[in-house]
């Protein structure tokens, strides 16, 4: 079973077109990894399929990087 | 102001016959059908399960999967054909040109429709917010454009017509009149389709306009047969590169052909059966746009979609406007071999019929096996000619009554 943090960042691969080695934890979606505002509406609509829970918008705005995504899993999952 | 004269610099398309011009022009003059079982989805509780399917295309060479997945399939095909229209106009070798005198006009009949019906059954299954915030943007019809330009970078007229079976003719003559008007000196114009889908064949086959001979997909478009028995609907783009001719030759762009006249009218008659005497109104309105005579008209690539109905009335137009150069010159229906690409079906004939004066080849009409009562003019039945082909007039007709007819000729100084 892989970890959060590796589901994560499989899913910040497929949604951004970016490569695996590209994602580091501290990287952010919009500066480092390209992404524009309605990227990371799909970015989180992703997330919230896999990991089978429902992120409220004001929530999602405050998700800015990988470690951000991961931390809030991990909390609300 | 001196006029403007319009001449053709580079072509790209995407067909049932083949993934660019060269190899759909070639199935052209082979006499190839295109045409086969659906694919796409299961369409077994369908009447009609054929149609002409882009074959084999690997779209990561022209886009990201990133950028591809944000876009319905019509913006994929239209946009692969606007890149290799480019491509092969050298447009983008050329340092000195002005990106803000280039413009796009590409239009689609329906847009895309796989991509609304993706959304529409998450909507219903899962909710509003599970609705892709990139719905509108990857299905709207002017996205072809729009895309086109912040690709290339193009800053001029950015428009996409959309008139049903009519969208390629008419975003062709708009985009030749852009240019000859001077708002623009370089324009892509043409048509993207892919509405093959679940919805689409549904309603297509629903309002009894398509062929149901599944047993035969490569026979089942044939115009002016007496078995036809209603078009095939069909996927593809066609782009072609319009240029106003000092801008060409400074340049030194090789040269298809020159859009000389455009006609535009509409029936006024019924949602989708057709008149007859629109057609000949576009018809006319081109001559005498172009300052030619019936008889200097060599070629017809007709509308023929292989419908009961349409098929004769065109016929009929083409009597009335040619009178008795209607049975000197020649006349096929190109779709015999595509299919009908709608949105697209303008672009991709506009593009035979400049290859068909480039060439001196009369495309066919295949499966032309027994021409129906009255549909007795050349209609190049079966196996492609040779012949001088100097002047060649394309006609699109579409729901709505809305017709439309482009004449090329041979570029001379």
């Amino acid at each position: 079973m892989s970890t959060v943090e590796e589901r994560v960042k499989k899913i910040v691969c497929e949604q951004l077109g970016v490569k695996e080695s590209e994602v580091q934890s501290t990287s952010s979606f919009v500066e480092d990894l390209g992404a524009d505002s309605l990227d990371t509406v799909e970015l989180v609509m992703a997330l919230e399929e896999e990991f089978e829970t429902e992120i409220p918008d004001e929530e999602a705005e405050k998700l800015a990087s990988v470690q951000d995504a991961i931390d809030y899993i991990v909390a609300h999952t | 102001m001196a006029e403007r004269r319009v001449v053709i610099t580079g072509l790209g398309m995407l067909s049932p016959l083949g993934n660019d011009v060269a190899s759909s022009w070639e199935g052209i003059k082979a006499g190839r059908s295109g045409i086969g079982l659906i694919d796409r989805f299961d369409a077994t509780d369908y009447n009609t399960k054929i149609g002409g399917a882009v074959k084999d295309l690997d779209i990561s060479e022209y886009l990201s999967p990133k950028d591809a997945r944000k876009m319905d399939p019509f913006i994929h095909y239209g946009l692969i054909a606007a890149q290799q229209a480019v491509d092969n106009s050298g447009l983008a070798e050329f340092d000195a040109l002005d990106k803000d005198r280039v413009g796009v006009a590409i239009g689609s009949g329906i847009g895309g429709l796989e991509f609304i019906e993706k959304n529409v059954i998450t909507l219903a299954e899962s909710g509003p917010r599970k609705v892709s915030p990139f719905f509108v943007p990857a299905s709207v019809i002017n996205m072809i454009s729009g895309n086109v330009a912040i690709r290339f970078g193009y800053q001029g007229p950015n428009i996409a017509i959309t008139t049903a079976c009519t969208t390629g003719t008419h975003n062709i003559g708009y985009a030749a009149r852009t240019i000859a008007y001077g708002d623009a000196d370089v324009m892509l114009a043409g048509g993207s389709e892919m509405a093959t889908t679940r919805t689409g064949i549904a309603s297509f086959s629903a309002a009894r306009a398509l062929s149901t001979r599944n047993e035969e997909p490569e026979k089942a478009s044939r115009p002016w047969d007496k078995d036809r028995d209603g078009f095939v609907l069909s996927d593809g783009a066609g782009v072609l590169v319009l240029e106003e001719l000092e801008h060409a030759k400074k340049r030194g762009a090789a040269i298809y052909g020159e859009v000389v006249g455009f006609g535009m009218s509409d029936d006024a008659y019924h949602i989708t059966a057709p008149s007859g005497t629109g057609a000949e109104k576009a018809m006319k309105n081109a001559l005498r746009d172009a300052g030619l005579e019936p008889t200097d008209i060599d070629y017809i690539n007709a509308h023929g979609t292989s419908t009961q109905v349409g098929d004769v009335a065109e016929v009929n137009a083409v009597k009335n406007v040619f009178g008795e150069h209607a049975h000197k010159l020649a006349m096929s229906s190109t779709k015999s071999m595509t299919g009908h690409l709608l949105g697209a079906a303008g672009a991709v004939e506009a593009i035979f019929s400049l290859l068909a004066v480039r060439d001196g080849v009369l495309p066919p009409t295949i499966n032309l096996d027994n021409p129906d009562e009255g549909c007795d003019l050349d209609l190049v039945a079966n196996v492609a000619r040779e012949a001088d082909v100097k002047v060649a007039l394309s006609n699109s007709f579409g729901f709505g009554g809305t017709n439309g007819t482009l004449i090329f000729r041979r570029y001379e100084d």
